[in-house]
């Protein structure tokens, strides 16, 4: 760990940029009116960062999440990856859904559903099935390959998607809330795992998250958005020590503080928005 | 020893309605004296003459299920193919939609007299009558089920870049598969009675020629071995056509049970 925030720092803070956000606004055009979701979003992300969306809900964060993955067009403004314009999903970037129940293939093994974009990617067979397999056991799930999917429970399936994203090798993993539908017990562990996956692959990964506690405990950085229509209202460092477990970490006086101030700004954000409803 | 207990129990739950069935006809027609109704024991007597002894099975049998399979595998084919463009594109629904209901609201043996002038009254005719019936079932519900295909797994399907023949297959048929199954189930029973009805038409050989064959020439008996036959195949072919949905759905009933909450 102490060696990659050396790299981190060694690096020079310009070339080591792998997404940049300029300036993404986003309007839906429905029958005769038009719902501004975000604004004007621009940040950077490193390379091997962590770092956390916070937002309350409907801040347009499932939106900002499908701009970066090249499912959506932004309106104006536009998302950078390596170097190159997004405008359609990019070869290197995996993305973990909320809705795990839905983005597994329930007509495939578990095996299957980890194999089937290394199988687009035209890896051999024998680097795939060395993949699925390192991938299925960093998540813990070595004896459900040939199970399917709707035979695990939420925390499993979800555990299988992000088998799958990590297998895909990808520059950057995308996650979009993806443990707000498993209960709190198997979201702890998830989050345990998120964070040790992302200290062992190095792996630079962008977290949407609506739980104040969940983004401080994981981000090296947390953004926290407005509400919409949705803008950066601040990017906050998470000072916390490397090594975080849910005991210790949760209960010290520097993450009461960081989730305090978070908190403190998505509060302010929601009067903000309710003032300007009243105007 | 559980396992067999249970098939064996699952047997006897199917056939008893049958076997029921079949005793009371044998039982109310056992003194029939009436000239259109034979006793079941004289029928099942002649089944033996009629069918087994003779060339009929390769003659008449066999070159129906020709036809029907030609016509239903066609179906088949046209019917996913179509239904998956269709399907896949909103615009071409919107196209395509009016012309299909009409297409689908005509009878398809009211087609018999016409395609006898453009095929003639070979198999070739037969063949596109059962298309024509079939086609429906498999092409409507195709649409359907391409149509329901999950939003979040074609954005999954997106992000990890599948494309072109395997995301037709892996994403658009297979999450179709239920309704196209469905499909099928219908067009092969309506093919089996197309089936039967164009070659009551103009025919020289054929199942359903041989029926109204016996049924012109007053052979009563006969007649009724051919209904017998024709119910057991399309018995023998709707239990077909269930392993196949077993096999190719395993994972829909799976996953519609474990969404159901159920213990497996």
């Amino acid at each position: 760990m102490s060696a990659m925030s050396q790299t981190r720092t060694a690096a020079g803070p310009r070339t080591d940029v792998l997404l940049d956000v300029r300036g993404v606004r986003k309007v839906y055009e429905g029958r005769g009116r038009s719902v501004e979701a975000v604004r004007d979003l621009t940040f950077t992300v490193a390379r091997g960062d962590l770092v956390c969306v916070v937002g309350p809900s409907g801040a347009g964060k499932t939106t900002l999440l499908k701009c970066i993955a090249g499912l959506l067009a932004p309106t104006s403004g536009e998302v950078v990856l390596e170097g190159e314009s997004v405008d359609g999903p990019p070869p290197g970037m995996a993305v973990v859904f909320q809705e795990y129940g839905r983005s597994l293939f329930p007509w495939m093994t578990v095996r299957k559903n980890v194999e089937l974009p290394l199988k687009q990617k035209k890896l051999p067979k024998a680097r795939r099935a060395e993949l699925v397999h390192q991938a299925l056991s960093a998540v813990g799930l070595d004896d459900v390959h040939g199970a399917y999917p709707w035979q695990l429970s939420g925390g499993m399936q979800q555990r299988v998607a992000i088998a799958r994203a990590i297998a895909y090798e990808p520059h950057i993993l995308l996650m979009d809330e993806p443990f707000a539908a498993v209960d709190a017990q198997t979201r702890a562990d998830l989050e345990d795992l998120v964070r040790s996956l992302w200290q062992r692959l190095g792996v630079t990964t962008l977290f949407v998250t609506h739980d104040i506690d969940e983004a401080v405990y994981l981000g090296q950085r947390v953004l926290v958005l407005s509400s919409s229509p949705t803008v950066v209202l601040d990017d906050v460092t998470i000072d916390l020590p490397a090594q975080r477990d849910q005991l210790t970490t949760r209960s010290s006086t520097r993450f009461t503080e960081l989730r305090g101030h978070v908190f403190e700004q998505i509060q302010r954000a929601k009067q903000r928005s309710g003032a300007s409803v009243v105007e | 020893m559980r396992l067999a207990g249970r098939v064996t129990r699952a047997v006897a739950a199917a056939l008893a309605l049958p076997a029921a069935l079949l005793a009371l006809w044998w039982i109310l027609t056992a003194d029939s004296e009436s000239y259109y109704l034979p006793p079941l024991s004289e029928i099942l007597a002649a089944v033996d003459d009629v069918w087994l002894r003779t060339d009929r099975l390769s003659v008449d049998v066999l070159p129906s299920l020709l036809r029907l399979f030609g016509g239903f595998l066609l179906a088949v084919a046209l019917g996913v193919s179509l239904g998956v463009a269709i399907g896949s594109s909103r615009r071409l629904r919107a196209f395509c939609e009016p012309v299909l209901e009409f297409l689908r609201a005509i009878p398809p043996p009211v087609l018999v007299p016409v395609l006898m002038l453009f095929a003639g009254i070979g198999d070739t005719m037969k063949v596109l009558v059962i298309l024509s019936g079939c086609l429906w079932p498999i092409l409507l519900n195709t649409v359907e089920g391409v149509r329901a295909v999950d939003e979040v797994l074609v954005e999954t399907s997106r992000c990890y870049a599948l494309r072109g023949p395997a995301r037709l297959w892996h994403l658009v048929i297979r999450s179709a598969s239920p309704q196209i199954v469905t499909g099928l189930r219908q067009g092969l029973s309506i093919g089996i009675i197309l089936m039967v009805i164009s070659e009551m038409f103009a025919a020289s050989n054929g199942l359903g020629f041989s029926i109204i064959q016996f049924q012109r020439t007053f052979a009563v008996t006969e007649m009724w071995t051919g209904i017998l036959l024709l119910g057991l195949l399309g018995f023998l072919l709707a239990t077909l056509m269930r392993v196949f949905e077993r096999r190719v759905l395993s994972w829909y009933f799976g996953l519609r049970q474990a969404q159901r909450g159920g213990s497996r």
